[in-house]
């Protein structure tokens, strides 16, 4: 079966290949971080720490065991999902900018200890040996991405969903209401920290190298802006907006040296003019009714919303 | 050899106190964490570096001069990233504040190149003074006294002028300060002149201290001073200096008891604990929930 699937990845030109890898994996990563932004609101400014966790977790799995790719994916995922309901428990229970700049804080320390452990090799970064898988990689990363946001949109509905959207829509509301506040933040964090395990478990394996270093304040921040600028709390939106910012260095690749300069401008330009994201406030299920010619149940609440 | 540590820290903390307090005052006023202030003091120690290099001006001369040129650069970042956003989500705010941060940096890196540039040795020439056994570098009496003078203009502005007046109204309460007659914008603009040069002052005496100017100086000592303004209590402005000091002591400290390889992630360390314990930071005021 690997070879069939090989030849089919062999089709598409490596360059394009990895443009398509780069969005896979950006996507899981962004999914992982609107859980927490988008639906709950908690807003985390250190989700490349979670993403180094999973990566280098899933590293020495390689490196250390004889675990096939699907168990190491898995574990590395739940690794990290312990780790970050481990830290959010003490941590949740500030609000707003506290919580984004303990986050920040925290995972500058995460960098930090990663630079200084042997097991992760200090300074000089770990090499990653091909996963022990027979599916190409490219396969893997999209069926995992396609397997997030079937999961995160079905989450999204559920009862634990609504909890935590009531939550980021008046959090005091929620608990009057009889949710439990701490413990579905925490949850939320450990649903984001396990998307952000898989995504670094990914990265780390289609890179083959990764250094602690590349997990700095600038990840999070790519990845925060990938949420924002599709829509937060949108999955459409998270797609649609990890899709352009993880394919934009390519795109903007011929104007080589200007091409950050133009990334910073446009990151104004879009908040400027657009400042919920390219697909914030518009609802799919709506847009679908609306085509059909029928009155969409939500319109009223969204009327209100928006006064 | 305490008192030289206990110096050396002092001189690096109050530059972070000097870069802190421009985040905290933004903050106090719109509640914005402003992430291209870090580029704003880098941008200033470039201004200060060239002035003194280039031009070769006196460093006091220099120091002015970037002060005034990051000044204008803070006011307009203002009027371009923030002022359109100001009804918008914060969260948007934040994403076209590091938008304008990742702009500055890549602009530095194109224009002044990627390696780090010294100032020559004839900008300030740095002898040790010894004070009761303690080896101390006129550079460090530089920097201790420019900010501590720094300092003490802001806090004049912001407690007797009629502007500061207004700046505190506006901290306290927006919208009443605009209708009791305020204008908020102009509020808004010189707080972000006032933060801007006090951290381009604090740029150009980083660049002395380490001799080294790069473009990426920002973010590190931009996310360090921000951890201070938070430790202080994230809106008190003698918080911030508190918080700056606090942190430049203990990361010499640290560094001095053998923990350098830890350097960076000792600021934060006491930052993630202290708001653990005290979540509105040293000096800050408790933030009543409202239903």
């Amino acid at each position: 079966m690997g070879e069939s699937l090989q030849s089919i990845v062999n089709l598409v030109d490596p360059y394009t290949l990895q443009i398509l890898v780069n969005i896979g994996i950006a996507i899981v990563l962004a999914l992982g971080l609107n859980v927490i932004t988008g639906i709950t609101g908690q807003l985390s400014l250190g989700h490349a720490a979670f993403m180094s966790i999973g990566a280098f977790t899933s590293a020495v799995i390689t490196l250390r065991t004889g675990l096939p790719f699907s168990a190491n994916l898995l574990l590395s995922g739940l690794i990290t999902a312990f780790v970050g309901a481990a830290i959010g428990y003490p941590i949740l229970r500030l609000t707003g900018d506290y919580l984004a700049i303990c986050t920040l804080g925290f995972a500058e320390i995460v960098k930090v200890v990663f630079l200084n452990l042997d097991i992760t090799n200090k300074a000089l970064g770990l090499s990653v040996p091909p996963a022990r898988s027979p599916i190409p990689m490219p396969i893997i990363v999209w069926v995992v991405a396609i397997l997030s946001i079937i999961f995160v949109c079905f989450m999204k509905e559920s009862r634990f969903g609504r909890a935590l959207k009531a939550i980021r829509d008046d959090e005091i509301a929620a608990e009057a209401m009889g949710i439990n506040i701490a413990r579905y933040k925490v949850q939320s964090f450990a649903v984001g920290s396990f998307l952000a395990g898989v995504g670094g478990c990914l990265y780390a394996h289609f890179l083959s190298y990764i250094n602690p270093s590349d997990f700095g304040f600038l990840k999070s921040v790519d990845i925060l802006s990938m949420v924002v600028l599709g829509g937060l709390g949108s999955i459409a939106g998270t797609v649609f907006g990890a899709s352009i910012l993880a394919a934009a260095p390519e795109f903007l690749r011929f104007m080589s040296q200007y091409r950050m300069l133009v990334y910073g401008g446009l990151l104004v330009f879009l908040m400027v003019f657009r400042p919920n994201g390219l697909l914030g406030g518009i609802n799919f299920t709506d847009l679908v009714l609306r085509a059909i010619g029928r009155k969409p149940a939500t319109a009223e609440v969204n009327e209100r919303h928006r006064k | 050899m305490l008192l030289q540590q206990l110096i050396n820290g002092i001189a690096l903390g109050s530059t972070y106190a000097l870069i802190a307090l421009g985040y905290t005052m933004v903050y106090g006023i719109i509640a914005l964490i402003n992430f291209a202030h870090g580029e704003i003091f880098m941008a200033g120690a470039f201004v200060g570096l060239l002035m003194v290099a280039v031009f070769k001006m006196n460093i006091f001369v220099a120091m002015i001069l970037a002060m005034a040129t990051c000044m204008v650069m803070g006011v307009v970042i203002e009027l371009i990233a923030y002022r359109p956003l100001r009804k918008s989500s914060r969260l948007s705010a934040l994403i076209s504040a590091i938008g304008v941060s990742i702009f500055l940096s890549t602009l530095a890196l194109m224009i002044f190149g990627a390696d780090a540039k010294g100032f020559p040795d004839t900008a300030f020439p740095v002898r040790q003074v010894k004070v009761l056994g303690a080896e101390i570098s006129t550079l460090q009496l530089l920097i201790i006294g420019v900010s501590a003078l720094l300092m003490l203009g802001l806090e004049f502005i912001v407690q007797k002028t009629k502007i500061g007046k207004a700046m505190r109204a506006t901290s306290e309460d927006y919208n009443t300060a605009a209708l009791m007659g305020i204008n908020v914008n102009r509020v808004i603009s010189f707080t972000f002149a006032l933060g801007s040069s006090l951290a381009a002052a604090g740029g150009v005496l980083v660049g002395l201290l380490f001799n080294a100017v790069s473009f990426n100086m920002g973010l590190m000592a931009g996310l360090k001073a921000f951890s201070a303004a938070v430790l202080g209590g994230i809106g008190s402005i003698p918080g911030a200096m508190l918080g700056g000091l606090l942190l430049g002591v203990a990361e010499v400290m640290g560094v001095a008891a053998g923990y350098s390889s830890y350097r960076d992630a000792i600021a934060f360390a006491i930052l993630v604990l202290v708001l653990l314990v005290k979540p509105t930071g040293l000096l800050g005021q408790k933030i009543q929930k409202k239903v």
